[in-house]
C-alpha cells in the first residue's frame, strides 16, 4: 500500500513549516470583497472606451465600409479600419521560424482588408462610453466580396499535411519497431476512432485591457498569463523597443491557456490610445471571445492496440488528425504522451493537420493529454475488456522499466501506486466488468477509471526578495496567479526559506518590470518560480550570514560554525542566535536584496537524464438513466503523485478544477461550427456548456508522497492540469460500464446513448 | 444596442397605453430576456415602460378555489408559495427546473410566458432568421437544430419556446388575463396564447400591441398526482431537451383522467389531448403508457440534428405518466 501524505513524514527542508500547509488563498479576502482589480475594472481620468464590430463572413475582403453615421454618433472619438489604422508588419508566414516566436510575433489587427475568419475584427469605435462606442458599431455599414471557405473538417481529412513539428517544439511523429507487422501479429487488436470537437476556454474574466501611453512609453493593464509574451506581441505589432512597454496583470479571473498570447483587445487598445492620445479601454465579449480568443481544435484519433493473450502490449499506434488555422498552424501534441506512458516494442504517434478557414487554436487546458488521453485512455478500457482483464491489471501489466520511447530512467513514477490506492478507496472490487447490469432504481449505474500523466516543464524563472530593517520581506516576479494559488504558495517557500511567519512576507506579481518568469502556462508556473524565488532566499540568507558574521555590529559577529538555520524569526549559527529582525536593523539598517534564478528545464541535464512526469489515477462512478439517458456523476476520485506538494489546498482545488473540466470534456463542452459559414453557432454561456455544481457531485482528491529531486530544489512537479488529464476518460469509461453503450464521439450527450439504451419495463 | 426612453408605469391601464401609444414601445418586467435580446441588436425598442413596480405581484385564491397569480410575481415566490406546492406541485417542480436561482429571483410570471426562443440563429445578427427579420430564411432548417421543434413547426421556423413554467401552466389549463390599452379585459386560454410559426414566425402570441398581461389563474388543481419531468444536458442551468407535466387520475388501477403536457417540442407549451382521450379508463399499464407517448408524438418530424428528441419525448412521456400513477 502506498504511503499518502501526512504532516509527518512530509518531505521538506530542515526549516521546515510553511511549505505543504493547507492555507488559505492570500488574495481570497480581496476577491471574495471585490477588492482585487481586474483589467476591465481599472480606471484613469480621461479614459475612452472600445468597442470592436467582427467580420460577417469568414473568408473573403471587405468591398466597402461606411463608416459615416457611427462617425456622426455624439460621443465617438474615433472609428478604425483597415483604411485608417496606423502601419503594422504583416502577419507573417503561418509557422513561425523558432518556437519561441509563436508568442512573440506580430499580431497586426485592422491591417488589411482580407477576412480570414469569421469575426475578425474589421473596426474599433472607441467612445466617450462604451454605450456611445456599441450602438456606433452597430451603424457601420459593410460589402463583402465572400469567397467559399474551408469549414468541414471531417469532410476533408484527406487533406491533412504533416507539421514540422507540434506545439512546444515536439516532434510530430515517432516510430519505434515495426508496428505494423506487431498488430498483424496479435492474437488481440482494438482497432478504434475518436473524435473530439472544438471546445472554448471560457474563462469567466473576458480579454480586456485598458492602455494608456506616457510619452513614448505604454502602459498595459490586462488579464495575462504570460506578461513576457504581452510585452513582446505588443513590441513587435507595434514596433516600439520592448523596454517602453509595461504590462500590468496582479489579477486573473481565469485563463486556461487562452491568455499566453496578446489578442485584439491589447493591440487596438494600444493603438487606439496612441491614435487619441487618451487611455483607451477595450474588452472582448463573451460571443466575441470564442472566433478571437483561442479555442482547442476538433480531431479525430486512431488507436490501435495490438497485445498478446495476457494483456501485453506488442505495439501501440496513436495517429491524430486536427483542424488548424489556414494561416496560423497551431498543433495540439495530443499524442505525445503515449510516447511514455505505457510499455511496448512496437509503436508510432504522429500528428496530421486539416487546414481551415478559422482562427489559430490555443494551449487549452493540458494541451496534449486532455484530449489525447480521453481517447486513448477509453481504448485501453476497450482493450481490458477484449482481454477480460481488469482495467488497472491491463495497466500495470504494461508499466514501463523506464520511458518506453526515450530510453532513459524516470525521475519519479507512481502510477500503479496512485491505481492500488485508489483502487482500495473508491471500492473498484465492487465494479461488475460486464457493463448493463448494475441498477438502482431507473438508474444505471457505472464505475470507470484511467491513468494521469502530465509532463514536467520548468521555464526559465528569475526573482527577486529584499528584507527591511523591520524583518518584512518582500519578493517581486513578473510571475502571475490566474486563480491557481501562486501568490500563496510563494509566500510559503519564502517563509519557510527564511523562517519566518506567513506575515511577514509579501509577494507582488503581475508586473512586467518585476524580474522576467515564465508566468503560467502549461502547469510549470509553481515549479518554476517557485525554484526561482527558493534559489534567491538562499542567495539572501548567504548575504545575511556573510555581513552577521563579518559586521562588528553584529550579535553574530566572528560566529564560524558552518551550521547556520533560519527559523522561527531567528537566525542561528552553531551555538549562537539572534532575532533576524534584530540582526538586520543592526548590520544593515537598509536591509539586503538578492535574486535567484532557474533555467528552462529542456536546457538542464536532468532534463536530458531523466524522463520527468506528474502521474496520477482517476476514478468515476455516474448515473444513466434508464428512460432518458441523461448520464450524472455520482462520484470521482482521483490519486495523484506530482512530487512535492507546496500547498494541499490549493493543490487539492487545481485538481478539483481538472476534474470538473473532465466531466465538461466527457458530457457537455462542444462548439459547434456552422460548416456553411464558418462561424461557432452555440458561442455564449447558455448554449456552450461548462459542467455547473450539480454536474460535480462528489470528488476527493489524495496525494501520494513525493519528491523529485530530479525536477528541481523544491522537489515540486507541475501540478494544475494533471488533474483534467484522463479524469474525463474514467468518466467516459463509467458511462460504458452503466451502459454497454460505447461512445466514441465526444462529448457523450444522451442522445448518443438513448438510441442504444434498451426501454426498462415499468 | 440603441439608445431609449424610459419610463415607469403608475398603473396597469397606464402602462398599456403607454406601450400601445408607440409602436416601438415594450414592456419591461424582469428584464432577463428582454435587456440580453436589447444587447445583442435583436431587441431594439425606442421607449421601455417599467411594469415591473405594479402592484400586480399577489397570489390570491379565487372564488372556484383556484390561484390568481399577478404577472409581477417573481419566478421564485411563485415556486415557494405554499398554496403552490402543496396544490399545484408540478408548478413549482417545474420553476425549480427553469433557469438559475437569481434568474428565478428576477423573472415574473408574465416576462416567463413571454419570453422568446433560444435559437442560437436568432440570436446572431449575422444569420437569416425569419423570426428576428421576416423572409431572411431560417438558418436553423439546415443548420445545427439540435434543441428544435418536432411538432408543429414549419419551413419558416423550427423555434421552440424555451420556458418551464409554461409547460405546467398548460397541464394545469391556466388561463391568462390580460388588460388592454382601452382599459378592456379578456382571458386566453393558455393554449391560445401562443402561436405556432406557420409562414409568419415573428408573431408568437396573439397579444395586440400594448395588450398587458395582468394575471394568470389557475383553475382548482385537477384530481390526479402532478409531476414535471424536465431533461436536459446538464444537471442545472440548461434549457429542456424536452419536458413533461403529467396528471394521472387513478380509479383502482384504471386511469379515470389523464393531462400529458410537453415542452422543447414546439413554439409553444404542447398539449397531448388526443394521447389523454385515450388514456381514460386504460389500465395503469406499460402497454398504456407506451401507446399514449406515441400518441402524443403523432405527426413529429425531425430535422437532422434534433431526430433525437422524438424517442426521447416518448420516453420520457411514458416514463412521466408511470410516474404519475405511482408505478415508477
Ligand atoms: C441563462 C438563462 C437561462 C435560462 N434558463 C431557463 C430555463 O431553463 N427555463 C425557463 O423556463 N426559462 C429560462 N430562462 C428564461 C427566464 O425564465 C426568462 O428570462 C424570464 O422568465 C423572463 O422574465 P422577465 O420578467 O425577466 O421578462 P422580461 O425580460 O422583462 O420580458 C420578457 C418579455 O415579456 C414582455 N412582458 C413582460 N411582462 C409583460 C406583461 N405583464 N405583459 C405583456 N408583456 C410583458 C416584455 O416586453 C418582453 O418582451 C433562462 C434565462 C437565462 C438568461
Ligand atoms: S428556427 Fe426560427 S428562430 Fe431559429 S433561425 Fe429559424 S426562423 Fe429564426
Amino acid at each position: 500500500m502506498a504511503k499518502t501524505m501526512t504532516s509527518e513524514n512530509r518531505p521538506s527542508g530542515p526549516h521546515s513549516g510553511a511549505i505543504g500547509r493547507p492555507i488559505d488563498r492570500i488574495d481570497g479576502p480581496l476577491k471574495v470583497t471585490g477588492r482585487a482589480t481586474y483589467a476591465y475594472e481599472n480606471a484613469l481620468e480621461d479614459m475612452a472606451y472600445g468597442c470592436i464590430l467582427g467580420a460577417a463572413i469568414a473568408k473573403g475582403r471587405i468591398a466597402e465600409i461606411d463608416t459615416a453615421e457611427a462617425e456622426r454618433t455624439p460621443g465617438v472619438l474615433l472609428v478604425m479600419t483597415h483604411r485608417n489604422a496606423p502601419a503594422q508588419p504583416d502577419f507573417g508566414p503561418a509557422v513561425t521560424p523558432t518556437v519561441p516566436e509563436v508568442f512573440t510575433r506580430a499580431r497586426p489587427a485592422l491591417n488589411s482588408r482580407w477576412v480570414r475568419y469569421y469575426d475578425e475584427p474589421i473596426a474599433l469605435v472607441v467612445a466617450e462610453t462604451f454605450e456611445a462606442a456599441r450602438a456606433a458599431a452597430g451603424l457601420i455599414r459593410v460589402r463583402y466580396d465572400a469567397e467559399p471557405g474551408r469549414y468541414d473538417f471531417r469532410m476533408r481529412v484527406a487533406e491533412a499535411y504533416a507539421p514540422k513539428r507540434t506545439n512546444a517544439g515536439l516532434e510530430t511523429d515517432s516510430v519505434i519497431g515495426d508496428f505494423e507487422s506487431a498488430f498483424a501479429a496479435a492474437p488481440v487488436k482494438i482497432d478504434t476512432a475518436y473524435r473530439t470537437p472544438f471546445e472554448h476556454h471560457n474563462p469567466m474574466e473576458p480579454h480586456a485591457t485598458l492602455a494608456a501611453w506616457s510619452g513614448n512609453e505604454l502602459t498595459i493593464h490586462t488579464s495575462a498569463q504570460t506578461l513576457v509574451n504581452f510585452r513582446a506581441g505588443v513590441a513587435s505589432t507595434l514596433g516600439i523597443p520592448p523596454e517602453r512597454v509595461r504590462i500590468v496583470s496582479p489579477f486573473i479571473g481565469g485563463g486556461f491557456g487562452c491568455k499566453l498570447i496578446v489578442h485584439a483587445d491589447t493591440i487596438l487598445a494600444a493603438l487606439a490610445a496612441q491614435a487619441l492620445q487618451r487611455p483607451v479601454k477595450i474588452a472582448l465579449t463573451r460571443q466575441q471571445m470564442f472566433a478571437n480568443a483561442g479555442h482547442r481544435a476538433e480531431m479525430i484519433q486512431q488507436v490501435r492496440l495490438g497485445a498478446d493473450n495476457d494483456g501485453r502490449l506488442a505495439g501501440i499506434s496513436h495517429d491524430v488528425w486536427s483542424a488548424t488555422s489556414s494561416f496560423e498552424e497551431y498543433c495540439e501534441q495530443t499524442a505525445a504522451f503515449t510516447r511514455s506512458l505505457y510499455a511496448a516494442p512496437n509503436r508510432i504517434t504522429r500528428h496530421r493537420l486539416v487546414p481551415l478557414d478559422i482562427n489559430r487554436g490555443e494551449w487549452m487546458r493540458s494541451p496534449g493529454e486532455a484530449p489525447g488521453m480521453l481517447a486513448f485512455e477509453c481504448a485501453m478500457d476497450e482493450l481490458a475488456e477484449r482481454l477480460s482483464l481488469d482495467p488497472i491489471e491491463l495497466r500495470t501489466r504494461n508499466e514501463p522499466a523506464q520511458d518506453p520511447e526515450r530510453g532513459v530512467p524516470f525521475s519519479t513514477r507512481n502510477l500503479v501506486a496512485c491505481m492500488e490506492e485508489g483502487a482500495r478507496r473508491f471500492g473498484w472490487q465492487r465494479r461488475d466488468p460486464t457493463p448493463g447490469r448494475t441498477r438502482e432504481g431507473r438508474k444505471l449505474i457505472g464505475y470507470g477509471m484511467a491513468a494521469a500523466i502530465r509532463p514536467n516543464y520548468i521555464g526559465a524563472a528569475t526573482a527577486r526578495v529584499a528584507i527591511d530593517r523591520n524583518g518584512q520581506v518582500t519578493a517581486w516576479l513578473d510571475m502571475t496567479d490566474i486563480g491557481t494559488g501562486t501568490y500563496t504558495i510563494l509566500t510559503q517557500i519564502a517563509a519557510e526559506s527564511l523562517g519566518l511567519p506567513i506575515a511577514s512576507v509579501k509577494v507582488k506579481l503581475g508586473d512586467s518590470r518585476f524580474p522576467r518568469t515564465a508566468g503560467s502556462g502549461g502547469s510549470w508556473g509553481a515549479a518554476s518560480a517557485g525554484s526561482a524565488l527558493y534559489n534567491a532566499c538562499n542567495a539572501l540568507k548567504q548575504r545575511i550570514l556573510e555581513a552577521a558574521r563579518s559586521s562588528e555590529a553584529s550579535p553574530l559577529h566572528g560566529a564560524n560554525a558552518t551550521e547556520a538555520s533560519f527559523a522561527d524569526g531567528e537566525v542561528r549559527v552553531g551555538q549562537r542566535s539572534a532575532s533576524l529582525a534584530d540582526l538586520i536593523a543592526e548590520i544593515a539598517p537598509d536591509g539586503f536584496e538578492a535574486e535567484g534564478s532557474v533555467a528552462a528545464g529542456a536546457t538542464t541535464e536532468s532534463y536530458k537524464a531523466y524522463s520527468q512526469h506528474s502521474y496520477g489515477a482517476h476514478f468515476a462512478e455516474v448515473e444513466v438513466d434508464c428512460d432518458t439517458s441523461e448520464i450524472r456523476m455520482r462520484r470521482m476520485l482521483a490519486v495523484m503523485a506530482a512530487g512535492r506538494i507546496l500547498n494541499a489546498k490549493t493543490a487539492r482545488s487545481q485538481i478539483l478544477g481538472g476534474m470538473a473540466w473532465g466531466i465538461g470534456a466527457a458530457l457537455m463542452e462542444e462548439t459547434v461550427l456552422d460548416p456553411r459559414s464558418g462561424h461557432f453557432v452555440n458561442h455564449d454561456l447558455a448554449e456552450y456548456h461548462v459542467p455547473v455544481n450539480g454536474d460535480i457531485a462528489e470528488m476527493e482528491v489524495v496525494f501520494l508522497e513525493e519528491h523529485d529531486d530530479k525536477a528541481n530544489p523544491l522537489g515540486a512537479k507541475g501540478l494544475g492540469e494533471l488533474g483534467v488529464c484522463g479524469a474525463g476518460a474514467a468518466v467516459a469509461n463509467a458511462v460504458y460500464n452503466a451502459t454497454g453503450v460505447r461512445v466514441r464521439e465526444f462529448p457523450i450527450t444522451l442522445d448518443k446513448v438513448l438510441a442504444a439504451l434498451p426501454l426498462t419495463a415499468i | 444596442m440603441q439608445s431609449f426612453t424610459y419610463e415607469r408605469a403608475e398603473s396597469t391601464e397606464q402602462a398599456a397605453a403607454a406601450v400601445a401609444a408607440r409602436p416601438d414601445a415594450r414592456f419591461i418586467s424582469g428584464g432577463t430576456n428582454l435587456l440580453d435580446l436589447m444587447k445583442l441588436g435583436i431587441e431594439r425598442p425606442a421607449h421601455l415602460v417599467d411594469i415591473s413596480r405594479l402592484p400586480l405581484d399577489r397570489i390570491e385564491e379565487t372564488d372556484e378555489g383556484g390561484l390568481r397569480i399577478g404577472a409581477q410575481v417573481r419566478n421564485s415566490d411563485l415556486a415557494a408559495d405554499p398554496q403552490v406546492r402543496l396544490r399545484y406541485p408540478m408548478l413549482a417542480q417545474a420553476l425549480l427546473a427553469g433557469a438559475s436561482g437569481q434568474i428565478r429571483n428576477k423573472a415574473s410570471t408574465a416576462g416567463n410566458l413571454l419570453q422568446r426562443t433560444r435559437c442560437p440563429y436568432f440570436y446572431d445578427r449575422n444569420m437569416p432568421c425569419n423570426k428576428r427579420e421576416q423572409g431572411s430564411g431560417c438558418a436553423a432548417l439546415q443548420g445545427f437544430n439540435r434543441m428544435h421543434a418536432v411538432l408543429g413547426a414549419s419551413k419558416a421556423c423550427i423555434a421552440v419556446h424555451p420556458s418551464d413554467m409554461a409547460v405546467a401552466m398548460s397541464g394545469l389549463d391556466a388561463r391568462i388575463e390580460t388588460i388592454s390599452p382601452r382599459g378592456e379585459t379578456r382571458t386566453i386560454p393558455i393554449g391560445d396564447l401562443h402561436r405556432l410559426p406557420e409562414a409568419m414566425p415573428d408573431v408568437e402570441t396573439v397579444l395586440a400591441h400594448g395588450e398587458m398581461i395582468a394575471s394568470v389563474t389557475l383553475p382548482p388543481p385537477p384530481p390526479g398526482r402532478q409531476v414535471y419531468r424536465k431533461v436536459r444536458d446538464r444537471a442545472s442551468y440548461a434549457f429542456a431537451l424536452v419536458s413533461v407535466a403529467a396528471i394521472v387520475e387513478k380509479s383502482g388501477d384504471r386511469i379515470r383522467s389523464a393531462r400529458i403536457a410537453m415542452g422543447g417540442v414546439a413554439a409553444k407549451p404542447w398539449r397531448a389531448t388526443a394521447a389523454e382521450h385515450a388514456l381514460v379508463g386504460a389500465a395503469t399499464s406499460d402497454t398504456a403508457f407506451t401507446d399514449a407517448a406515441e400518441a402524443a408524438l403523432a405527426g413529429a418530424v425531425g430535422h437532422g440534428g434534433n431526430d433525437f428528441k422524438i424517442p426521447l419525448a416518448k420516453r420520457t412521456v411514458r416514463y412521466t405518466l408511470a410516474t404519475a400513477a405511482e408505478r415508477a
